[in-house]
């Protein structure tokens, strides 16, 4: 299903200038850096509004430097006390946008879990969200993302892993957050991450026998042309767009 | 007992229950009747039921698969997807504007909040400060958006136990907030009008005078619906006790909104974590500690005057300017006026774009065609909507669509807690369970 790949990861292939964006800084995404190509493709020129020649790069696979800035170092520091494989799972901590993230090895995520809930100084007592990203240019391209809220604190941190789609699987927090449920059977159902230990992990928002998983890049969006006072407009996602 | 055998074979009940045989047993289509003259032989009084998705109890498309064991039911299960419109894969295929047309169709009874949250998120992306009065505007709307979802919730859970009465009130006063909010959007429902970097357009002439005019209606209507059930006995008894969902609980299942505020936590995120500016407002949260379905009743009763108050507050507070970031390379550019044949770009505006200025109409047309760009990165902009912690995880990849927008609709979580409410519960009360949770199925399944 190559073919369906979206923009993103087609325009990556372009030609990239000289030097970086001044102060680039890790986004957190992962997502490749890319050059955009405007004029609806168009290979040069005929761009006068000066929206199209922006380059930005996004290098991952990089840690934020200390000091964090905020309560994040108190936090990172006391997991780190608090855990002591701190060092071997977490490969990665980010902060971006003033958000917190902590990147974590996708067979340990229920442990970091169970720690930021059950320390007296992290006590992130609510898992807000479970979800997925897939970003197909990298090979563990199934992200999976926990959203933690800490009630005592009023504080809000993200634990992020990664999968590839030959062997997705991550473990289940469903012991440490009952709430994961519903939102593990969704990522698995909407982009085929297998939670280790979910005692009934099946669909639910697809039908029980749907083939695929539709939120994954390269599912197609699928329509159908419509037509408009003779017009033939095609769906939405082969329509001609901007990158 | 043994049903009467029917000797002629050409005279067929119609009602009879159809029966088939399956890998699960003998399963019956059931249109009424007694179930000893259906299935006599049955040895045990288990019975698995299907309840919805079609359903007048089960506020909109939620299937409920209930084992009961007489009237108790032992084991209940949501299921949900019946009304999955792939609205989160749609919104990578659209840019970043166009998102919010999509987002207000999720939870459709609070559009307004999906437009907010989803523009919180995205204004976070790009770094920018909305102005004072789109922000005052986004407050007002969304607080008149949250006493109307109160009252459907009034409304259908009051039918849903039989108060009938409460269901024809509840959407006449509803109907008077739809008709504000089509006079300040230009639609009762699934507005578009919270926009990333502003609203859509001002507050139309007269729209204060009316919004006013509402108030002094709501203040005159809620204390009637106190009269109408609060002390009614037959609705105490359907609520009392019922459904009951502790603090303990609630935080496992990650139950949020009215739900954990009846436990007892004052858990509401315009407190907590203001943004919009809701810590510079004056109102309470209202709890319960009753942790049941009356509980959540009394809740939400007493938010719909927080949020009069607070719609007051805001009014008073308007003050001219902008209702969206002078920032042009975001700013919708299109200035919007009313024309003969509806609501349309303004004359003066095209006149500006097409006689005097080629960058005006450069800039119209790239953003209007294009779409800006928002830097690359991730966040999740939580805010409180009436049914709980509405949550946006928007990641871009410094395109003009959205790479990935996942949405943490309060419903789809808290719908987790029905199990927990129903199991050991007469059949009937599982009703008024899956009522206090208030699901909204276009949130849930989105």
């Amino acid at each position: 299903m190559t073919e369906q790949l979206p923009d993103a990861v087609r325009s990556t292939g372009g030609p990239t200038p000289e030097g970086n964006t001044p102060g680039a800084v890790d986004t957190g995404v992962g997502a490749d850096s890319r050059t955009t190509s405007d004029m609806f493709g168009a290979a040069f020129g005929g761009d006068t509004s000066g929206f199209g020649r922006l380059v930005r790069q996004t290098p991952s696979g990089l840690s934020t430097p200390r000091p964090y800035g905020g309560w994040f170092d108190d936090a990172v520091d006391a997991l780190t006390e608090a855990y002591p494989a701190y060092a071997d799972v977490v490969t990665r901590v980010v902060v971006a946008h003033g958000e917190l993230t902590l990147h974590v090895l996708p067979a340990r995520t229920a442990e970091v879990l169970q720690v930021l809930r059950d320390d007296p100084n992290l006590r992130f007592e609510l898992l807000s969200s479970l979800s997925g990203v897939d970003y197909p240019s990298q090979a563990e391209r199934l992200h999976v993302a926990y959203h933690l809220t800490s009630m005592t604190y009023r504080r809000r941190l993200r634990v992020e892993t990664a999968v590839s789609v030959e062997s997705p699987h991550v473990a289940s927090v469903l012991a440490v957050y009952p709430t994961a449920d519903a939102h593990e059977r969704e990522t698995w159902d909407m982009f085929g991450v297998v939670f280790d230990g979910h005692p009934a992990l099946t669909r639910i928002l697809m039908p029980d026998d749907w083939e695929g998983h539709p939120q994954r890049k390269d599912y197609p969006l699928g329509g159908v042309p419509v037509e408009y006072k003779g017009a033939q407009i095609p769906p939405p996602d082969e329509r001609r767009a901007y990158a | 007992m043994s049903t009467p055998v029917q000797d002629e074979p050409d005279v067929t009940d119609v009602y009879a229950a159809a029966a088939r045989e399956t890998t699960e047993g003998r399963v019956y289509t059931v249109t009424g009747g007694d179930w000893d003259t259906i299935d006599p032989d049955a040895d045990e009084e288990r019975i698995v039921i299907n309840m919805g998705p079609q359903h007048p109890s089960t506020h909109g498309v939620l299937r409920l698969v209930l084992e009961l064991e007489g009237e108790t039911v032992t084991q209940a299960r949501t299921v949900i997807g019946y009304l999955h419109t792939g609205i989160e894969k749609n919104l990578e295929y659209r840019n970043w504007t166009q998102g919010v047309t999509f987002v207000t169709r999720m939870d459709y009874l609070s559009p307004i909040f999906n437009e907010a949250g989803y523009c919180l998120g995205v204004e976070k992306l790009l770094g920018i400060e909305v102005p004072e009065r789109a922000t005052t505007i986004r407050v007002l709307c969304m607080e008149l958006n949250r006493v109307a979802s109160h009252l459907v919730w009034l409304a259908t859970g009051g039918m849903e136990l039989g108060a009938l009465t409460a269901m024809t009130n509840g959407f006449r006063e509803r109907e008077l907030i739809l008709d504000v909010l089509e006079t300040i959007t230009g639609l009762r429902m699934n507005h578009a009008f919270v926009r990333p970097g502003g609203v859509a357009q001002d507050l139309p002439p007269g729209a204060v005078e009316k919004i006013r005019e509402l108030l002094e209606v709501l203040q005159q209507r809620l204390p009637t619906y106190d009269d109408l059930l609060t002390g009614n006995p037959i609705w105490q008894r359907r609520l009392q006790g019922v459904a009951h969902l502790d603090l303990q609980g609630c935080l496992a299942l990650g139950v949020t909104g009215p739900i954990l505020r009846s436990a007892g936590l004052a858990w509401d995120l315009r407190k907590v974590e203001p943004y919009c500016g809701y810590e510079t407002y004056d109102f309470d949260v209202p709890t319960e500690t009753t942790a049941d379905a009356w509980g959540r009743y009394r809740v939400r009763m007493a938010e719909m005057w927080e949020s009069l108050k607070i719609i007051e507050q805001a009014l008073d507070r308007l003050q001219p300017g902008p209702v969206m970031v002078q920032d042009r390379k975001v700013g919708w550019p299109a200035q919007l006026a009313l024309g003969s044949d509806g609501l349309g770009n303004s004359l003066d505006h095209v006149k500006k774009i097409m006689g005097t200025s080629m960058e005006a109409l450069i800039h119209h047309f790239k953003l209007v065609t294009e779409g800006f760009r928002v830097p690359a990165g991730q966040v999740y902009s939580a805010i409180e909507n009436p049914r709980g912690e509405l949550g946006m995880h928007i990641v871009s990849d410094g395109g003009t669509r959205p790479y990935r927008v996942h949405v943490r609709d309060p419903g789809f979580v808290n719908l987790q807690a029905a199990s927990a409410m129903c199991e050991g519960s007469l059949i009937a009360d599982a009703i008024a369970a899956v009522a206090s949770i208030d699901p909204v199925m276009g949130g849930v399944d989105r």
